[in-house]
């Protein structure tokens, strides 16, 4: 990647490259790191039609493809219209599942279409590993829809790993069970975002574990993808396959499911809310014209970071890792690899961290003797 | 790793590929592979655009306006996207 063109793109695109569309807060499990703190859906979640709108926009400004997550979206009654939808209208469609959804009959259906990709969420290779953060039962039904996929010829669906602490040691394993399923692995950063902000502290590799990972990734080349993970890790040797940029509003955003158009998928938070596409002009205008997006698409002063000799390299990392760990957004990332970010944490006043908004989480339900039961089944699980 | 592009051979996009124009050039998005690519100027777009109806693909520099001294390069970009299968050579009926 040319320097010139991570220039044009560090100024905002025609349309994102990269849409995250998160489709419903619904979601069956209760993964301890979720993005987006998701579990209950949300009333105001957009309509069958509202989302039939927004793929034509996608259509006319030529968004290739979106990556569908949530919450779990396979959930929504009209998920299967809605990818279908989206496909007939040149819209290709990625989306992130935790598998529940994923029967041989689904499988078949899937691996007919060359405008679907689906992702299947794991994170760890074991049980044990996998179910401490994403729920009991979590690892196997992940595994069985990975064994129908591949039962249907599905080449090259993504196996998609957030690289953890616990994990971190098991990426050969990973890898094995990826080609073991003609599938392709993808490891993504942990995020303090969502009810990661919760764990992140306790989850996230130490700095020698971020060592071997990108070690590791060095020798996979683009064999493993990484969403663009890694780049605050640069600096270790030398960028990883990618554009190697936060593309925040300039080439990536999120659409959350009431609408809400942020400036990436980590930072559901009012400082990087551009607009909603039930406003005037829709998802387009958001993007055209939206304050936010115009001042994330300005030459970026680099702050404390600027004398750094590796500013170049990994441009300040991540924002909302920044953000959500209480650190000022023009200085380290809190996994800066010359060590910046530990300093920087540990003179942050904890309490003044601020916090992810909209939590959808399920209500923790208090234990106590001769409690009433819920009033109607999916007041506790939507799938009921 | 990039093969000899043949520049007098007819060469077409291929149907799977979208084009979005961009202030820079253009990205062009393969459904097939699920690729992206990039055209780093205005001139390279107008090249790829024109492969279908020209007999050649030096035709189609031509008529983009690429000189001469600069065809090396712009076969170069060919090469690269032959390579990721965004263009194919073209059977002539």
């Amino acid at each position: 990647m040319t320097s010139r063109l991570i220039q044009q793109f560090e100024r905002g695109l025609a349309a994102p490259i990269c849409l995250t569309w998160e489709l419903t807060y619904a979601c069956n499990l209760a993964c301890v790191h979720c993005l987006s703190s998701s579990g209950r859906r949300d009333p105001g979640e957009l309509t069958t039609m509202e989302c039939e709108a927004v793929i034509g926009t996608l259509q006319r400004m030529q968004v290739f493809y979106v990556n569908i997550g949530g919450g779990e979206p396979t959930v929504r009654p009209d998920f299967w219209h809605l990818v279908d939808y989206s496909t007939a209208h040149r819209v290709g469609v990625k989306f992130s599942t935790n598998g529940v959804r994923i029967d041989a009959a689904v499988a078949r259906r899937l691996a007919a279409s060359n405008y679907v990709d689906v992702q299947i969420s794991l994170d760890g290779a074991t049980a044990d590993v996998n179910d401490a953060v994403r729920g009991p039962g979590s690892h196997e039904m992940a595994l069985r829809a990975m064994a129908h996929l591949k039962a249907a010829g599905f080449r090259g669906f993504k196996l998609s790993v957030v690289v953890t602490r616990h994990n971190v040691a098991q990426l050969n394993m990973f890898k094995k069970l990826a080609d073991d399923h003609d599938a392709q692995l993808r490891l993504t950063r942990l995020r303090p975002s969502g009810r990661g902000a919760d764990v992140w502290h306790e989850l996230h590799p130490t700095a020698e574990q971020q060592r071997e990972l990108y070690d590791w990734l060095c020798t996979q080349g683009e064999q493993v993808l990484t969403g663009d993970s890694f780049f605050h890790l640069s600096p270790y040797g030398g960028p990883l396959p990618g554009l190697n940029l936060c593309g925040a509003g300039r080439v990536v955003c999120l659409i959350d499911p009431v609408g809400d158009v942020y400036a990436c998928p980590f930072a559901i938070h009012e400082n990087f809310l551009a607009g909603s596409v039930r406003q005037p002009g829709g998802f387009e205008a958001v993007w055209r014209d939206a304050p936010l997006f115009a001042s994330l698409r300005q030459p970026q002063t680099g702050g404390a970071c600027r004398s750094c000799g590796f500013y170049d390299s990994c441009r300040g990392g991540c924002m909302a890792a920044k953000f959500f760990t209480g650190l000022p957004l023009d200085g380290p990332d809190p996994e800066c690899a010359q060590g910046h970010g530990e300093a920087a944490l540990a003179a942050v006043d904890t309490s003044s961290r601020p916090r992810p908004e909209g939590d959808h989480s399920h209500r923790r339900v208090p234990v106590t003797i001769g409690r009433r039961p819920p009033q109607r089944a999916c007041d506790e699980n939507p799938l009921a | 790793m990039s093969t000899e592009f043949d520049l007098d051979r007819p060469w077409r996009l291929d149907e799977r590929v979208a084009i979005r124009p961009e202030p820079f050039g253009a990205l062009l998005y393969h459904f097939g592979t699920r690729r992206l690519s990039f055209l780093k100027n205005h001139t390279v777009l107008t090249v790829v655009r024109a492969l279908a109806d020209q007999p050649s693909a030096r035709a189609a520099c031509r008529h983009a306006g690429v000189g001469e001294g600069e065809l090396p390069a712009y076969a170069n970009a060919l090469a690269a996207l032959a390579d990721s299968n965004m263009i194919h050579e073209r059977t002539v009926a």
